[in-house]
């Protein structure tokens, strides 16, 4: 059963016939890394249990000849009525067998940790890498791409691992055990049984080639109808208001019968293998039957009748496994297709971070200035000079950034020759379009993102050489799109600085206005919210994601001030609250409100990635530039 | 609920009902053969029969190329009947979605429906195919070999009596203990999928707070729950096999010892004792394939309940048969509306609304969150239906309307409104499919959108993805604008239609508006005054109800709420600039 959605665009089928190539087998050597990285005891023991299993079977359709010929016919032909070595041989075979089930048991309860044990590993590895991840990465992948690594590949890869090898081992196993006991009992009858396997092979061949190539078409048109699905059923209220019901229902119904199509096709050579693999097999046990007796017949080919009958036994557990690898190393392939790409993402490069510059508390040695006064804590950048000697620069907040040019891909620059400076404690306004690049500068100042050319000084450091966690930690921010996570209001909250006690949760909420609302909910700050739906209005959003803020109290702040519509009155919390946080720090405000823009020390206006404007709201006022423009609700012709 | 379900089996009704048939009669040959078998090795080559021999070889390689070819056709009819089925399904599921008014997509959200059509749909017809080709297969198996057993030797058959009730039970333990285990799993991995999903969407926060670690550890919690409940789960299912050895191997036992002894009596033959053997096989297995058909269904009965409650849910907005064909003109009344999203009239989040609209009048709405204002006008094209009194359209009431007369008359742009993929021509057809180019442009044009298209290199034919996600919020926002205009209604409201579109644009939309569409009723929602100060009326919402109507400085003088959102925004209100 598959634990996401089957999107099946990552089919590797869908490149044509599945095979074991180099990349396969590297990718299969490092999951078995992976396997000896603390489970290889485990491992050894499993496959011991896999060989002494294996035997036992053999052993078993063995003892039938024993039975037969040692026994029964002895007795027969002695008439006399004496058991007791027929029942020692089957106290003996008695505990064979306790030993072969007891061996399958122990090596399924090995299977079992070790797969699930690898792929836990495997899937913390593969969150802590992506945690480590520059910002670039994700917005250059989709979301849904990125979870069906957790999802269907890594389920994938456990199927993979409790199943498929395990099974491919066994059946490797299996068949060299059958095949030299079928060869000690009759190399004659032997030929027969591969000559049935040949035509198994080459039916296989056949119709398993057929089956892939269908149903990799089948999966990716059932791709693209779940994706029209999704599409459609997320706009059916639009579909709604322009009465297009009947024409979504015509698409749908087109598509819905192509997949139909496919998918009969690839069932009908997918399905069909099955029957025709065993009675195939039917077959094969009826001509050993016939042939064998023949041979059984004449005294000079040596076969007994109890040979006979553990040959038959035999050739039913020569052709299941034979089968059984075929269909196996087909799910080892896609499994292996899945683990390449979480290996990938596992070895992605991690966001690169060369900073030594660290952020540390001092005991108000050197200079604190206002935001000692505020949080009560002094904090300062430690650099390391050349000389290798430590120098302690007080953390004030003054940010500069002088000739910036960047751009996300490289024939479309962003921003052009960006020059500016924020001193401790100001405001500063960013006034432009949408795709001015406004955000641009603070994904800049915040190291989401690297200038291509010039520089960005911290405290006069430049910000390459701070180490990221302290830049960052440095740095609040309050962005549009407010993201919470399912959890309780409290821990929402205190997400900005986790070990805040919930007297300091109480009193950021306060601060950022959000604590009327919160107490007015039935379960007060241990409401549970979720972070995908919204049990809470974008305005209680925005209040909680300021109270995040505020809870952390960092020094210099980015503000990206919400356009969506927020009523009056919850607006004007998230005002008053914004107002109260941006107090004696330096902060860098996306600003779509006049107040926000009336008191900022300095206003800067963009166009197309250009600094066109800058000033306070009166200078700007009387240069009637842009701003004026935009001020006066007026657009350049 | 099996019933409904199965009523989308229709015209693959003749493949399913031949499927387990050809199954049937595939096991009934397969069964047939060891016992033949046996009177090969007893009468043939114990006796040194060579015409024996051969003749029933002849008789066995024929029947085995019949299994054969019932395999094949059971193999077909299968795959034909579960795809069948399962296109079926989705295409009920479908349609049915397509008639439900927004309080169902209200109360089954767009997410669960995706799954429902989606994995559900796949889960289903894959139990459904094991059903009809398994389900047939193991009883039959089972019955046909015990019978043959009980016929060859019915003393040592009883064998059978005394191992498959252990192997039943310990198969049916193995179920019972590891069935809540695997809910518990797949709750846990919707959990981890929510973790993964959370941490995507809101990287930038976990990156600007650094909480990378904290991150990795609310992760690894998770993940090492969803170990140690999956191993607890597999461990137990890892017993089926050596359950399953178990008994196969006491069976063998048994059967030699037992057999041997009535051999040396002269009760038995060889070849009965061979096929003996080959019987236990038969029947053990399908035991086994039987408990592996009931874990897959029973899986899949969450999902098929899934399924039959989109069917089951009835559409409660339908229009009426013989519905009125034409909306007279642009006038909107309501007469006594009382209205609640659950029917319940008891909590209504609209009271006794009385309100008269003249055709071709422009009327600003404002008012707080949960004020009422998109359930208003949601009434008028019927996305919702009243619960109390009467909306009228045109001078009649809008439950008289065909629903698609009325929908194309009243154009709504949603407050949360999305694009489909495709051509932005296309996207703007969906208001007029046959709209010609021309006419495109005069829609965008008033939408303020055509300076935008132009500047795109592909212009008209440049591609929307999903959800219109590579355009701007404000170009969005224009484009859903322009591709309701497009319908030329009678009536066009706008639902806080274009909050991310910058104050100067939205006076050159409305300034447009006014030029080019002078007889439409316009209904604007909006949270700033800017956009509606110049209606012809503004209505002022508060707690469902209307507490105040006039034009701008009547509300001014007269209307407390009005005039407090009036100062706080020219106090300190918006300087919008988004493009």
């Amino acid at each position: 059963m598959s634990m996401g959605r089957g999107g099946g665009r990552h089919n590797p089928a869908a490149q044509g016939r599945i095979r074991m190539d180099k990349e396969s087998l590297r990718t299969l050597r490092r999951v078995f890394a992976h396997i000896g990285d603390g489970y290889l005891g485990r491992l050894v023991l499993a496959m011991g249990c896999i060989v002494a299993s294996a035997l036992v079977s053999v052993a078993s359709a063995l003892f039938l000849r024993v039975l037969i010929d040692e026994h029964i016919v002895p007795i027969l032909l002695a008439g006399s009525r004496d058991l007791s070595g027929l029942a020692s041989a089957i106290g003996a075979m008695g505990l064979l067998y306790i030993g072969g089930v007891a061996s399958s048991f122990l090596y399924q309860q090995m299977m079992v940790s070790i797969s699930h044990g690898v792929l836990r590993d495997i899937r913390n590895r593969m969150f802590f890498s992506m945690q480590r991840l520059p910002l670039r990465y994700f917005d250059t992948h989709a979301t849904g791409e990125l979870m069906s690594r957790y999802t269907n590949d890594a389920d994938a890869m456990r199927q993979m691992l409790s199943q498929s090898i395990p099974h491919v081992f066994s059946s490797l196993l299996t068949i060299v055990f059958v095949l030299t006991a079928m060869l000690s009992l009759s190399a004659l009858l032997t030929l027969v049984v591969f000559a049935v396997v040949a035509v198994m092979f080459f039916v296989t061949a056949r119709i398993g080639g057929k089956s892939a190539n269908y149903f990799s078409k089948r999966q990716k048109v059932l791709g693209d109808l779940n994706g029209y699905v999704e599409e459609m059923i997320d706009g059916q209220k639009v579909i709604q208001v322009f009465s297009r019901e009947s024409a979504v229902r015509a698409d749908f119904e087109d598509r819905n019968e192509q997949l139909f199509e496919h998918t009969d096709l690839a069932n009908r050579y997918g399905i069909v293998l099955m029957p025709i693999m065993g009675n195939l097999g039917n077959i094969q046990y009826v001509l050993i039957a016939v042939f064998g007796g023949m041979l059984a017949m004449n005294p000079s080919f040596s076969l007994t009748l109890g040979g006979l009958a553990s040959f038959l036994t035999l050739s039913k557990n020569f052709t299941n496994p034979v089968s059984q690898i075929s269909q196996q190393i087909n799910s080892v392939v896609m499994a292996l297709a899945g683990a390449r790409r979480v290996f990938r993402l596992i070895d992605e490069e991690p966001e690169e971070d060369l900073g030594h510059a660290r952020l540390v508390k001092t005991d108000g040695q050197g200079d604190c200035r206002e935001n000692a006064a505020r949080s009560g804590a002094c904090w300062a950048w430690e650099t390391t000079g050349e000389n290798g000697e430590t120098r302690l620069v007080p953390l004030a907040g003054d940010i500069r950034l002088q000739g910036v040019n960047f751009a996300y891909e490289t024939d479309k620059p962003v921003l052009h020759d960006v020059d500016l400076f924020a001193k401790p404690g100001q405001k500063i306004a960013f006034v432009g379009a949408t795709g001015a690049g406004k955000t641009t500068i603070t994904n800049l100042i915040n190291r989401f993102y690297d200038v291509q050319q010039g520089r960005i000084l911290y405290d006069g450091i430049p910000v390459q050489d701070i180490r990221k966690p302290d830049l960052r930690r440095s740095l609040g921010m309050v962005l549009q799109d407010t993201t919470l996570f399912t959890g309780t209001i409290m821990e929402n909250i205190r997400y900005g600085r986790l070990e805040a006690t919930d007297e300091e949760v109480i009193e950021a909420a306060k601060l950022a206005n959000a604590h009327g609302f919160i107490t007015r909910l039935p379960d007060g700050y241990q409401t549970v919210i979720s972070g995908t739906e919204s049990e809470l209005s974008q305005g209680q959003r925005q209040l909680l994601s300021i109270a995040r803020c505020a809870v952390a109290d960092p020094p210099v702040m980015i503000l990206d001030e919400a356009t969506s519509s927020i009523d009056t009155r919850t607006e004007r919390l998230i005002q008053e609250g914004m107002d109260r946080l941006m107090e004696g720090r330096t902060v860098f405000v996306i600003a779509h409100r006049l107040s926000t823009v009336q008191n900022a020390q300095a206003i800067l206006v963009l166009e197309g990635g250009r600094i066109i404007e800058r000033g306070d709201h009166d200078d700007l006022i009387a240069q009637r530039g842009k701003y004026y423009q935009l001020y006066t609700g007026m657009r350049s012709v | 609920m099996l019933k409904k379900l199965f009523a989308s089996i229709r015209e693959y009704k003749k493949d399913t009902l031949l499927s387990p048939f050809f199954v049937t009669m595939e096991v009934l040959l397969e069964v047939t053969v060891p016992m033949i078998m046996a009177d090969l090795i007893d009468r043939g080559v114990e006796v040194g029969d060579m015409d024996h021999i051969v003749r029933r070889g002849i008789l066995l390689v024929a029947l085995a190329l019949c299994s054969l070819l019932f395999g094949v056709l059971a193999a077909r009819a299968s795959a034909r009947a579960s795809a069948g089925f399962a296109k079926n399904l989705r295409l009920d599921l479908f349609h049915n979605i397509q008639n439900f008014s927004f309080s169902n997509l209200d109360r089954l959200s767009a997410s669960s429906l995706i799954t429902r059509l989606t994995t559900d749909v796949t889960n289903v017809q894959q139990a459904f195919m094991m059903f009809i080709r398994m389900g047939a297969r193991s009883p039959a198996m089972f019955l046909f070999a015990m019978i043959m057993a009980f016929r060859i030797n019915s003393r040592l058959a009883l064998v059978y009596v005394g191992v498959i009730p252990l192997l039943a039970g310990g198969l049916a333990w193995i179920m019972f203990r590891s069935y809540p285990i695997f809910e518990r799993v797949f709750q846990t991995y919707d959990s981890l999928n929510l973790v993964v999903q959370e941490n995507l969407r809101g990287i930038r926060v976990v990156k600007s707070f650094v909480r990378e670690d904290h991150e990795v550890e609310k992760f690894g919690a998770i993940s090492n729950a969803l170990y140690r409940f999956f191993v607890k789960a597999d461990r137990y299912m890892a017993g089926t096999m050596p359950l399953m050895q178990a008994s196969t191997y006491a069976c063998m036992l048994l059967i030699s010892w037992l057999g041997a002894n009535m051999i040396i009596a002269g009760d038995m033959t060889t070849g009965q004792l061979m096929s003996m053997i080959t019987y236990t096989m038969q029947i053990l297995m399908s035991l086994m394939m039987l408990s592996m058909v009931l874990v897959m269904v029973s899986i899949s009965r969450a999902a098929a309940g899934r399924i039959v409650e989109v069917l089951d849910e009835v559409p409660t907005i339908t229009g009426p048969v013989d519905g009125v064909a034409e909306v007279a003109d642009g006038s909107i009344r309501f007469q006594n509306v009382l209205f609640s999203y659950t029917g319940d009239a008891s909590s209504p989040c609209m009271f006794d609304t009385d309100l008269s609209i003249a055709s071709g009048e422009t009327i600003g709405i404002i008012g707080g969150t949960g004020s009422g204002k998109t359930s208003l006008v949601q009434l008028i094209p019927r996305l919702y239906d009243v619960t109390k009194g009467a909306v009228l359209v045109g001078g009649r009431d809008v439950r008289e309307y065909d629903l698609t007369v009325l929908r194309d008359s009243v154009a709504i742009v949603l407050q949360r409104n999305t694009l489909f993929t495709g051509t932005i021509a296309e996207n703007l057809r969906w208001g007029n499919a046959d709209a010609s180019d021309s006419e495109l442009e005069w829609a965008a044009g008033l939408a303020q959108a055509d300076e935008f298209i132009n500047r795109l290199e592909l212009g008209y034919d440049s591609h929307i993805e999903q959800g219109g996600t590579n355009v701007s919020g404000g170009q969005r926002q224009r484009l859903c604008l322009a591709r309701a205009l497009l319908k030329r209604p009678k009536i066009l409201i706008l639902d806080d239609a274009t909050s991310a579109v910058d104050t100067a644009t939205e006076a050159e939309i409305r300034e447009a508006l006014r030029r080019e569409m002078p007889g439409t009723t316009k209904l604007i929602i909006a949270q700033r005054i800017s956009s509606i100060r110049d209606a012809d009326r503004i209505i002022v919402l508060d707690d469902g109800r209307i507490d105040g109507t006039g034009t701008h400085d009547e509300l001014l003088a007269t209307n407390a709420i009005y005039r407090e959102v009036f100062e706080s925004q020219t106090k300190g209100g918006d300087f919008d600039v988004n493009g």
